[in-house]
């Protein structure tokens, strides 16, 4: 289990408990937090879980593989702390974790 | 006018497997889909990536399944209407008046829509005054390639369609190449024809950056891009291309008076019909409680779908449930020869 904060568009911070195996998108559709779309359900293929990562979090997260970074060419203003929410897998190590929704998915 | 018995929104797997449905229950049906190709997301997003849970076919690819299930419509003729983004659906006594973006019309009892997330738009430029532009010196897709003759055109994009423009464009205009990233995803031979190009000076290489802004009153004059180090460049360009794939959107199915909730539409689960008598929605883009998503939920979505369109289209027949092993005429159908 891990605390993770999702701060929306709106600026509202939203702390939810996300079982461990579950992804940050999964951990934010399941609780209906607005803004990430995941139009192809956690395939790496279509870029609208997109995320922003605190930055203090960026080297503890697992690498990003190519096909993640492929994709986040389409995303919408991409920047060097972006990730796919879809590939950042749930575990104790993630627990504290902080991402911002963009302004739009696309 | 096209009159047809049913008419199918969306040839992705769902909507040709609910065509073939139609065809073997004796219903005509036309496929109208806003892609070029037939397929849907199965072609779009995944041709490659392999599928496992199709019922009987151990493993497959996007595009295998898609051809398979063209194959499987081989004896029957179906209409496909592509590059139609069906845009109005209006009611006229007991058929569904359906239009399209291109002008296109249908008169139909029956409207299946099997539309997956929406149909799938070109993803845009972030800058808002980018819209002014569009179409007029910003495009998202050529449709002319002659109008860039002479012309400076700055493409942004890293895949093959904007590494493979930047190179067809570059024997007749002065072409920018802009990418948020040194690497790009186009196929090696066309990265390495870019970066000869570089060398020649026919193609001028900006990576890590990203368009910030556009400038231009009537025409568009130049625009800003940023670097991944906030530095800030102004180009000069007659032309904005941008590749950065498609997006999948509602559109205009939010209009048609249908109960939608989370951007799918809600049905019931012996018809798959909606709030509106002769509309039904099946594959992803239908919702009821206990909806997977998943292909196969879209075959049986289909299936059901098509056997009540047969009670509007032959309102003074009575359907009857047949075999496709037995049934002498589903295999007249078929074109196959019964025992």
């Amino acid at each position: 289990m891990a605390k993770i904060t999702y701060i929306t568009q709106d600026n509202q911070n939203h702390t939810l408990d996300v079982q461990n195996g579950l992804t940050v998108m999964e951990g934010a559709v399941q609780n209906d937090i607005p803004g990430i779309d995941a139009d192809c359900g956690g395939g790496m293929a279509c870029a609208t879980c997109h995320v922003y990562v605190k930055e203090e979090w960026l080297d503890k997260l697992p690498k990003k593989e190519d096909g993640e970074e492929d994709m986040l060419d389409m995303a919408f203003e991409p920047k060097k702390n972006s990730r796919l929410s879809c590939q950042l897998i749930v575990s104790d190590d993630l627990d504290g974790l902080i991402v911002n929704i963009p302004s739009k998915q696309g | 006018m096209n009159k047809t018995d049913a008419l199918i929104i969306g040839a992705g797997p769902t909507g040709l497997f609910t065509a073939h449905q139609l065809k073997l229950i004796g219903l005509d049906c036309e496929i109208v889909d806003n892609l070029d190709k037939i397929g849907g997301q199965c072609i779009e997003l995944y041709p490659d990536k392999p599928i496992y849970d199709i019922p009987a076919v151990p493993e497959c690819t996007g595009e295998e399944l898609t051809n398979n299930l063209i194959n499987q419509l081989k004896p029957f003729d179906i209409k496909f209407h592509l590059n139609e983004r069906v845009d109005e659906v209006k009611k006229d006594n007991n058929n569904w008046i359906v239009k399209t973006n291109n002008g296109k019309s249908f008169s139909t009892p029956n409207v299946i829509i099997a539309g997956g997330v929406g149909s799938f738009e070109p993803r845009k430029f972030a800058p808002k005054e980018c819209e002014k532009f569009e179409n007029k010196s910003i495009f998202y897709s050529v449709r002319d390639k002659n109008i860039f003759k002479g012309k400076t055109v700055t493409i942004f994009g890293g895949g093959d369609s904007a590494l493979d423009w930047a190179v067809e464009l570059s024997k007749n205009a002065t072409v920018n190449l802009v990418h948020r990233r040194d690497e790009f995803r186009a196929a090696q031979a066309t990265v390495d024809k870019v970066h000869e190009l570089k060398k020649t000076g026919k193609i001028n290489l900006f990576t890590k950056y990203q368009m910030t802004e556009v400038k231009g009153n009537e025409k568009l004059e130049s625009i800003d891009i940023k670097h991944d180090n906030d530095e800030i460049k102004n180009i000069k360009t007659d032309y904005v291309l941008g590749f950065f794939g498609l997006i999948m959107q509602l559109g205009p199915i939010a209009k048609w008076g249908l109960n939608i909730n989370k951007k799918t539409i809600e049905v019931d689960t012996e018809k798959f019909e909606t709030n509106q008598k002769g509309i039904y929605a099946v594959g992803d883009i239908c919702t009821y409680p206990g909806k997977l998503k998943l292909i196969l939920s879209g075959f049986h979505e289909g299936a059901l779908a098509a056997r009540a369109c047969f009670k509007l289209a032959r309102p003074d027949e009575k359907y009857r449930f047949e075999f496709t092993t037995s049934s002498k005429t589903i295999k007249d159908r078929l074109g196959v020869k019964s025992d």
